[in-house]
Order: structure tokens, then sequence, then C-alpha cells
């Protein structure tokens, strides 16, 4: 009977948005997480922000668009657009006042109690204080501001996506007339949100940009008494599509439609929530703007500036040791990269392993005499990124680089516009992705002239190659000179720059057209080999699980026997424990210092195990409308690493969390278990390699992981 | 470090096509880039005669960007061709030239029988296969985008090759508007081929059951992919083959693009090719089909290297040209006997007088080739065999040689027995610098056929001296020479002009 069941029924998946919301939640854990650093808990917490805002940017936008078209189609889990706004909104409440109940309740209080007080107003400040911040509104503040006030002959102006703005109601000094008038002004996003005030000693005070504006607003409108005036906030539609088919110069059309972002309509409102009436009245008809999309917040808005408070000086016993990403083993710095690529392939595992090898790969091959050239896809760069100066530095030598730039990396558009025109005045072949689709892969190809004749050297990776996110996000790379991945890197760049498809693929699985079937085939495998009685299990992890064809297709694998272990840091549309459907199949997050951001896929295959790693998540993003690789991992040695890097994943009981049946992530039960955080765990364990390469034994050591779980 | 990079470039009639060779005695040839990029040149020419103005410049514009890959792998030479497409054009000079001047590349057009032949040397890089698979008469059927080309193969050398002009896209362009449906459209197509290959069966398979096939051309190459991971199955049976087209055939090009992860164009081309291959296997003995997948680019590889002496072969190619030309003497009735002894005095003389005439190896080939085709019009009529052979050459495909190197033997057998023009620019030759070596290669083939005028084989065996002016040609028969002496003092006429020796036959009688 099983064979009845569909596995493409919606009541066995999970809206994707609400999905996100919980993923977003337990970053929201992490700031409650009392075992965690005082200041880490505010990092949490300012991710938790701007992650939301994200959110609303792009997906509850997209989501507003389709209710506004009428669009009644359902998702994956059969809610129209609609309905799916209604959920998101009422959880999107709850979870905002749990952050400010978390930032109010238990991170204001501890940090006042350990030396940092955040001043909510001018009356807590003491005489030197209030001049101190009454002397900065003066002389930094002040000449920065515009404030613009409304009325018949004044329109209401552009407020701009994401600012901080501050609301006031005011009348006309000696006016007979009682009418109110409404007038706004922008915190200058120029200054910094907060402000450090002189202090004892002891304490170190901070105070609110928005507040010290507040308490000024009167020498804004000298002409007016200023009744109220309380701080908002806007969110605008950013999400913009191109019409690639039309826009003659895709370069110029993104820089047209940046600045229509600004535009966009007001799909969320946060305003203090003791504003007063009159004012909220204004605003709500001015930015057209319903009840349920305004947030009336208790605390300040855009706790994004927490990250920035992080950094301050002081309070470093709050705050985790930096991690410094340790030497990768297998690389040394005295030979040439290539010779030590030639010896075999080598696994990279960032953040624990250092991403120079990576930066220097580009480095070398941009000044040595026989590398005839570099290609290399770029999604999202750090600003004033090494790799960046370093193919500009090989196109200066004469090596034919290729650099496909993706204009369209969303919210990195400008940054990547700035690189792209660098890059093509020092002479390299930039294309500006391509028509259609997004370039997510992460591929490196260097073609070098050797003895034998042309051999090419290859990064793949998990990850972009941006330096700075290598030490916060978990990817995995691999640098190889197998000849077979050198062809199809090659055919890669070929298709890139506008040519046919290569006849066949060696090694390479690429979206959009050969991932999907190549995932499927993988999946359905295992089904044979289950069927056949034999030991069938899938192990794999990725960012996010939302396209429906995969999932009904690792549904058909569990109930085929098929074990599947999933290790998904974001949004899951699948749903685990579900008799014949899913309950074979585990799924669990991991949230801790560092983004997992590594993608991982393992199959059994009947003993004969197959590794890959790639770009892909399985969304239907990423396997439709973006260029994507996925790449085996064939080295027996390289393999067995991965493999132990999944497993001790799975024993991760500090930070990851099991989706239980009712869909909720509950912390894992670690009774009788020794506390293993698989980050923490990794970071040691690159620590330890090193030192034992220091003190000369050059093995590699694993550590076996024994399960202590008792008999039951 | 010995290792050539060469790039070899196929202006097609449907793509255009770039492989970048790395060519070592170590590695042989091996393959390191390779790019495509869709042109339907073929079908502006098929269907309006000329390239169209947007395809010319979008042709440059693609191969100068080759030209960017090329100055990436450093590429020491490369080669050209263009095929039918181009050659068929009305525009064709105009093409090549503004190719020439946008991109600098110098785009050579390929003669039918030179690009068959290119893509048969292509086979000899994957020489096990190919020498194990013609040890039993094989055919090879190639179906482009213009024409089909069938060679057959017996006992290691190549015997005939004939050009149909039925290809893939010719079929489609032909068919496509008249046909209402699938079904209908597939009917057409067996009807439109059918009656090809039956004359072909009836006039070059009759006693000659084919084993195997050898499939090469672009579109089958798709026929052979193993669902969408793209691996090629090269090999199958008679059966294999049959079962696939017959799944493949309830498919509609949308689904074909889709399984086979090609384009919809693609597909669309696919089925007429695939409906030749059938009906071809359906026609014969076919029981194993190799579709090696090696194409024009490989060919001009292997071709490059040969030339330039960087690899050598096994399998002779020369022996294959002269061979496909012996078969086309038989078929006209020559003296077998005669061709032979002739074929050996001419060559002999060539070798004799290398130093006056400056010739080389291919001249040599086309030399031999005019000796063993210097008759055949006799099949036709006895009264003006010259002009008869000479049109049969002219209308026969001989695998390997140029167009222009068949308009070579053509003259050069009509001269052999008529009055060449007093002025060199009557001769019939596309290319007039060509004059004089037609008149080298009719003055040797003069002399070699007056030796054996009695069509006795007296001069079985000779030698040849040069000695002060006078080459000496001594034969040890025992039979009267009288009629040969002074039919070499008549025909000597042309030589002496031209080398300013006087052949001088000579007879050493054996006791």
């Amino acid at each position: 009977m099983a064979d009845m069941v569909n596995f493409e029924d919606t009541k066995y998946y999970t809206n994707r948005e609400l999905s996100w919301i919980d993923f977003n939640h337990r970053i929201l854990g992490e700031a409650r997480d009392k075992t965690n650093k005082l200041f880490e808990r505010l990092k949490f917490l300012s991710i938790t922000a701007s992650n939301l805002d994200e959110f609303y940017m792009v997906r509850v936008a997209s989501l507003k668009d389709m209710a506004h078209a009428g669009y009644t189609k359902t998702d994956i889990s059969g809610m129209k657009p609609q309905e799916q706004l209604k959920a998101i909104n009422e959880k999107v409440h709850s979870f905002v006042n749990l952050q400010y109940s978390t930032y109010n309740r238990s991170l204001i209080p501890l940090l006042h109690q350990n030396g940092l007080k955040m001043l909510g107003s001018f009356d807590e400040m003491n005489e030197e204080q209030k001049e101190y911040a009454d002397r900065y509104f003066k002389e930094e503040v002040y000449p920065v501001l515009t404030p613009m006030a409304v009325d018949s002959s004044r329109p209401f102006p552009l407020i701009r996506n994401k600012t901080l703005n501050i609301a006031a109601l005011m009348n006309e000094k000696n006016s007979k007339d009682e009418e109110l008038e409404f007038a706004t002004v922008q915190v200058p996003s120029v200054l910094p949100r907060f402000v450090k005030l002189p202090s004892d000693g002891k304490t170190t005070s901070i105070i609110l940009l928005e507040t010290i504006i507040q308490n000024n607003i009167d020498k804004l409108f000298l002409n007016y008494n200023v009744i109220c005036s309380y701080p908002y906030r806007i969110m605008r539609n950013a999400d913009f599509s191109i019409e690639e088919e039309e826009a003659a110069d895709l370069l110029k059309e993104i820089k047209k439609q940046l600045k229509k972002r600004q535009w966009g309509e007001v799909i969320r409102l946060e305003t203090d929530e003791k504003i007063d009436k009159r004012l909220l009245k204004i605003l709500k008809k001015e930015l057209h703007i319903k009840e349920e999309d305004i947030f009336r917040i208790n605390g300040p808005l855009d706790l994004t500036f927490l990250m920035k408070l992080y950094g301050i000086d002081g309070f470093s016993k709050f705050k985790d040791k930096k991690y410094v990403p340790q030497p990768v083993p297998g690389i040394n710095s005295e030979e040439d990269i290539f010779t030590q690529i030639s010896r075999g392939d080598i696994l990279l595992h960032h953040p624990y392993m250092t991403f120079d090898p990576v930066v220097q790969f580009i480095r070398q091959a941009s000044r040595d005499e026989n590398v005839l050239a570099i290609k290399q896809t770029l999604y999202r760069v750090s600003g004033n990124s090494p790799i960046i100066a370093s193919l500009a530095e090989a196109a200066e030598n004469g090596k034919q680089v290729t650099v496909l730039v993706e204009l369209k990396a969303r919210f990195d558009e400008e940054n990547n516009i700035i690189w792209a025109q660098k890059l093509e005045k020092a002479g390299c072949h930039v294309i500006y992705g391509l028509l259609g689709l997004k370039t997510h892969s992460k591929i490196t190809l260097v073609v070098r002239r050797e003895e034998d004749g042309i051999k090419r050297y290859v990064h793949l990776g998990t990850g972009n190659y941006n330096d700075a996110t290598a030490k916060l996000y978990t990817d995995m790379g691999m640098f190889t000179c197998n000849t077979q991945i050198g062809e199809d890197a090659t055919a890669v760049f070929n298709m890139i720059s506008g040519y046919s498809e290569p006849r066949s693929w060696n090694k390479l699985s690429l979206a959009p057209h050969w991932l999907r079937d190549k995932f499927m085939y993988l999946i359905r495998r295992e089904i044979k080999f289950a069927k056949e009685g034999k030991d069938a299990f899938i192990t794999a992890k990725m960012n996010s699980l939302c396209d429906r064809k995969i999932i009904a297709a690792l549904y058909e694998a569990s109930a085929a026997g098929v074990k599947i272990n999933l290790i998904i840091r974001g949004i899951c549309c699948l749903k685990t424990g579900i008799p014949g459907v899913s309950d074979n199949i585990t799924v669990r997050s991991i949230v801790g210092m560092f983004l997992e951001h590594s993608r991982i896929f393992y199959f059994h295959n009947d003993g004969n195990e197959e590794v890959y790693m790639g770009s892909a998540d399985w969304m239907p993003r990423n396997l439709d409308k973006r260029v994507e690789i996925l790449f085996p991992v064939e080295d027996e040695n390289l393999k067995n690493e991965v493999i132990h890097i999944l497993q001790v994943q799975l024993e991760d009981n500090m930070k990851a969390q099991m989706m239980n049946e009712k869909g909720e992530y509950i912390k894992i039960d670690r009774r009788g278990r020794k506390k293993l955080c698989a980050q923490e765990y990794f970071c040691q364990e690159a620590e330890e390699r090193t030192k034992n390469k220091e003190s000369g034994r050059r093995s590699k050591v694993f550590i076996p992981m024994e399960n202590t779980k008792d008999g039951d | 470090m010995a290792v050539t990079t060469f790039a070899a470039i196929d202006v097609g009639s449907y793509e255009l096509e770039m492989k970048i060779f790395e060519i070592s005695q170590k590695n042989k040839i091996v393959m390191v880039d390779h790019i495509r990029h869709v042109i339907e040149l073929g079908k502006d020419t098929y269907t309006h005669g000329k390239v169209s103005f947007e395809n010319i410049d979008e042709l440059c514009n693609v191969l100068k960007k080759f030209t960017v890959v090329m100055d990436e792998y450093q590429v020491k030479s490369y080669t050209a061709y263009a095929t039918s497409a181009i050659r068929e054009a009305e525009n064709k000079e105009i093409i090549l030239d503004r190719i020439h001047v946008s991109t600098g590349i110098n785009v050579k057009v390929l003669s039918n029988s030179e690009q068959r032949f290119l893509c048969y040397k292509a086979l000899s890089s994957r020489e096990e296969e190919f020498e194990s698979f013609i040890k039993e008469s094989t055919a090879i059927v190639d179906v482009g985008a213009g024409s089909i080309q069938i060679s057959l193969f017996d006992k290691h050398s190549l015997v005939t090759t004939q050009n149909i002009k039925l290809g893939s896209l010719r079929i489609r362009e032909l068919l496509y508007n008249i046909s209402n449906g699938r079904q209908h459209f597939d009917r057409l197509i067996e009807e439109l081929i059918n009656n090809d290959i039956q004359t072909f069966k009836r006039m070059f398979l009759k006693d000659r059951p084919i084993k195997n096939i050898i499939a090469i051309g672009e579109y089958v190459v798709y026929f052979a992919r193993k669902g969408t991971d793209n691996k090629l199955k090269s090999m199958m049976s008679r059966k294999q083959f049959l079962e696939r087209f017959s799944t493949f055939n309830e498919k509609s090009p949308q689904q074909i693009s889709d399984k086979l992860g090609i384009t919809e164009e693609q597909a669309s081309l696919l089925i007429p090719c695939a409906q030749v291959y059938k009906k071809f296997i359906e026609e014969t003995e076919t029981e194993n089909i190799w579709i090696p997948g090696v194409d024009l680019c490989d060919g001009i590889a292997a071709e490059y290297a040969i030339m330039t002496k960087k690899l050598a072969f096994r399998h002779d190619f020369q022996e294959d040209i002269v061979g496909a030309a012996r078969i086309i003497a038989k078929r006209y009735k020559a003296n077998l006997n005669h061709i032979a002894i002739l074929e050996a005095n001419v060559t002999n003389i060539f070798d004799a007088i290398k130093k006056y005439h400056g010739l080389g190896k291919r001249e040599r080939l086309l030399l031999q080739i005019s000796a063993i085709l210097h008759d055949c019009g006799k099949y036709v009529s006895m009264s003006s065999p010259a002009e008869c052979s000479y049109n049969i050459i002219m209308s026969t495909e001989i695998i390997g040689l140029s167009h222009i190197e068949r308009e070579v033997v053509a003259n050069v057998v009509k001269y052999n027995t008529m009055d060449l023009p007093g002025n060199g620019s009557e001769i019939s030759i596309s290319d007039k610098s060509k004059y004089l070596l037609i008149i080298k290669l009719t003055a040797m083939l003069r002399v070699a056929n007056a030796m054996d005028r009695s069509h006795k084989q007296k001069f079985k065996d000779f030698k040849t001296t040069l000695n002060g002016g006078r080459l000496m040609l001594t034969t040890f028969t025992n039979e009267d020479i009288t009629l040969e002496k002074g039919l070499v003092e008549a025909k000597a006429e042309l030589f002496e002009e031209i080398y300013g020796i006087k052949p001088v036959l000579r007879q050493k009688v054996l006791h």
C-alpha cells in the first residue's frame, strides 16, 4: 500500500517562509542562551534583526506582489499568498516581541550589571554627559540633519528604505491656529548609531543617536513648539525584477533599478510603541500601510546596531576568543601551490582552516610565467579583495583573465558593479552574469603550460571567494588537477562565455540543466538498493531544503527504507516522523558562532560510497535558475575526511537542534552523552593538527567519535 | 618538450567549432579545449543560396573570439576549414574575405571528398578500435547537415565512397513545411531516403554484405548518449540500435531534447539523421555499430600531425586513395594488367628525373592516379576516350582528393592522348597556376603509356639511367619492341620540350 502514498501531497510540506522564521527563531535562541557569552548574544540578536529586514525586503515583498496581482496559486504546503502573509504576520509579531523581551529583560540588565549602560533618555545622564551629548548634537549631528515639515505646499517627503527617522508633531509658535503640523527628520546614517558618553571609568555609558536628536528636536524647528516626537522606520519592497530580455545594458539597468529600490511599496512600519496616535495616523495614511504591518516596538528600532556595539573596546571576557584559522594540512608555504596540488587533491575546511591558500592560488597564478589563463566566477567579494587585486595583476601580466561577476547577487549589486569595472579596466574579460540565470557556482580555473603540455588546476568550493566571510562561514573547498575535472572546468567557462554546452561532462554536474537529474538519480539509486534489501543511506548537509521533487524523492526513499540524515541550517519544507512517509528521516539544524554554509552530499551506494560537495542547496532556485556546480570528492583520504566532518556534525549535541514530528526544533537530549559542539570540535581539531605538525609528526590524527549512548 | 599546440576550426553548416589540441610523441593527439557555437549557415545556403549578412557578421564575431582562445593557449598554428554551407554559397569568396579581413583567419573551403577523408583520418586517432573494426567489411556512414557520405571498407582498405545530397538539415528543410504531423513526416523521410539507399545498394553492395557500420557526423553522437549523464554509448549491436530507435521515435523533439539534454533544434535534426541510419542498417546485414564521436576537427588535427611528421599512423591513407582509384578503374572495365605496368613505369620515370621536375609526393600520387584512370573513358566510347575519361573523373568522387586535384588528374588523362592547346589558359581548370603541373605530369604519362602501347607488358621490369641529356629506359625483354620504340619517340616530344631530356628505349636481350 505504500505505493499509494502521494508524496507530493501538500500536507507533507511546511511553508518555506514559516520554516525560515523558525530558523531565525533558532538564532534568537542563541541570543537567549545563557551559556553563550554576553556579547556573543548581542551579536546573535543583531543577526536576527538584519535577517528579518532582508526577509521582509525580499520574501514578504514578493508575496505582497503576488497577493496584489491576485495570484492564488498555492505553495508547496498548499497556502495561498494571502494566507502565507497572514501566517507570517502573526509569527513575526510574536517573534519581534521575543526579540525585545530578550533585549529588555535579559541583555540590558546583564550589560548594566557588567558595566555597560544603555541610556534610554537624557534624564539618566549626569551634567557632564548631558553637556557632552548636547555639544555632540550641535557640532556633529545638527549640520547633517535635514528636517522636513509637511504642509499644503510641501508634500510628504520620500522616506528611504531601512533608514531610521524621527516623526514629530508640532504647532507654530504664536499662532492662533490649533492645527498640528507634521515633520520628519532622518537619523543620519553617516554617523554612528550610538555615542559613548564620558563616564567615571567603571561603567561605560551609551546613548543612541536618535535619543540625542529627539532631545534636541526643538532646535530643528525654531518657530514651532514640538508636541511629541517618535522614531520610526520603514521597509520597502526591494525585490526588483529586471527585464533582462529588454535590458540592452545589464549594468545600466541594475544601476537604474537600484535607485528605484528607494521607491518600492512600504511593507513594514516599525515605530515606538508609545507613539502618539495622531502621529501614527499621519504615517499610516502617507505611507499607505495597513494596521497589521505596523510593529509597535518596545525599545530601540533596528537592533542591527548591536553588531557595532559588539565591537566597542573592552569587555573581551564577554566575547569568544577570536579563532585563528589554522594552516591547511598538505599545504606548506615553501613550495609553489601548483607543485603541491600536483601531489594530490587538497581539501579545505573553512574557517577552521585558513582561506589563504585560495588567495595564494590566484596570486601565484597571476605571477607565474607558465600560467596562460585564470578564470573565475565571483558572486560576493569582500571589500578590498586581494583576489580582485590578483586578477587585475594577472591581466596586467598578460594572462588571459576571464571573470564572471554576478551583478545580480542580491544586495551586493552596487559593490559588484564597482569591482567589475575595475577588473575591466585592468584588461580582464568580464562577464556580467548570464541572461536569466544567476551564476552561483564557485569555481576557479588556472591553465598552465607545463612540460607535458597544458595542465589545469581547479579550485571548487561551497562558498564565495570572499576572504572576509571565509572567517565566519563554514565552507568546504577542494584543489585538484584531475584532468577530467579540468576539462569540465574549461567547459564550464566556455559555457559561461556563451558557447554551446559540451557534448558530455566527466565529473561535474551543473545546474540548471543536469544537476536536478543527478540528484534524483543518486536518490533513486539508494531507493533501488533499499528495495533489494541492501543497506542504503543518504547524509546531506545544506542551507535550505525546499524543492518539492527532491523532498518527494526523499519521502519515497524513506518509505523504501533508506536512512536519511539531513543537516539543514535554515529552511526545511520537509517534515520528519510521518509514518510511512518520513519516519526514516532526521533533520537537524546547527546554529553556532560560525554560519553553517557548506553543502555536502553523501550517498552509501551499496558500499561504494560517493561524496559530493557544491554550491547548490536543494531549492528550486538553485536547481533551475542558477548556474551551480556539484563536484565529487574521490580521493579516499579526502572522502573519509568529509564523511568524518558529517559524522561529527551528526553527533553535535550542543548547537544542533532536531526537528520533531510536530516540526519544532528541539535541543538534543544529552543525557549520558559527552558534550559535543561540532564547530568547537573542528576548531580544536585544526589546532591540534597544526600543533602535531609543528612538533614534527606529520601524520593526520583522526579523533574517533565514540558513541557513549546508554544501552537503552 | 615537444608539445605542439594546434587549433582546428570547423566552419560547419550548423555549428562553428574549434578544438585546441596538443600534439606530442608521448601523448599523441590530446584535445585540451573544445568550443562550439550554433549558427545555421546551412539553413541560409540551402534555402536562399547564400549566407545572410547577419550571419556573416555573427560568424566573424565568433571567429574573432576564437582567436582570443587561440592566444590563450599560445597556439602555434591552426587550420580552419569550411564545409558545404560555405562551399555552396554564392557569396563564398566574399565571406572568406570578410573573415580574413576582420579576424585574420584564413578559412579554406574543403571539397566534399576532402572533408570526408578528414573525418576518416580522424578515426585513425582511435587506431586500435579502427583497425580491428575494419577487418570485416565495414561502411563508414556519415550523416551530416548537408549530405550523407557512405564509404566502404574491405580488407583494411577503402573501396568506394559515395555522396548523397541528403543531410539532416536538408531533409528537415525539405520536408518540414510539406508534412502534416510527425507520423507523416517520418513516412516522408522514409520515402525520400529509401530511393537513394536502394540505388546505392544496387550499385555498390551487390556482393558485399556489410557487417559493421562506423557512424560519424555530428548528430548521431546525440543519439548515442545514455540519458542525461551524457556518457557516450559508442558500441551498439544491431538490436540495441533498433531498440533505441523505436523508443526514440515515439518521442517528440521536445521530449527528445529533454531526455538528452539537447536543444529542440538539435533534436529536430537528430530525427532525420537517426532515420537514415536505421534505414541503412535495415537494408544491410549490419551487426555492429560504432559511434566513435570523432569529428572534422579531430581529422584536421590528425592531418596536421601526419603532414608535419609529428606523428605517424599505422594506417596508410595514401593507399586508400590509390585503392579507391583502382576500384573506379575496375568499374569502367579498364585493362588492369596494363594499368599495373603503366603505374609502375610512370612512377619509375617520375623518381628517375626528380631533379628535373622538382615535384613532391603528392604530385607523384596524382600521377599514379592519372595512370590508373587513364583509359576509363573507353567504357563509354572508343572514339573519344579522352573526353569521356575526363568527364568520368570530373563526376566521380575520389576520396582524399580536393576538387582541384581531381581537375588535375582529369586533365592529365585527357591530354595524355589529346593535343595540348597551344595556350595553357585554354585548359579547363579553376586554378590556373596548376597549368604547368598538368603539363609536367602529362609529359611523363605519355612516355610511360607509349612504353606499353601493345598492352603486352613488355616493359615489366626495366632500368632507368640518366646519361648526358638522355633518359635511358632499358628493358630485358626478348620480345620485339619496335612498336614501342617508335611510339616513345613520337610521344617524347613534350617530355623533351619540358625537361630537356630525351627518353630512349633500349633493349638488352636475355639469353
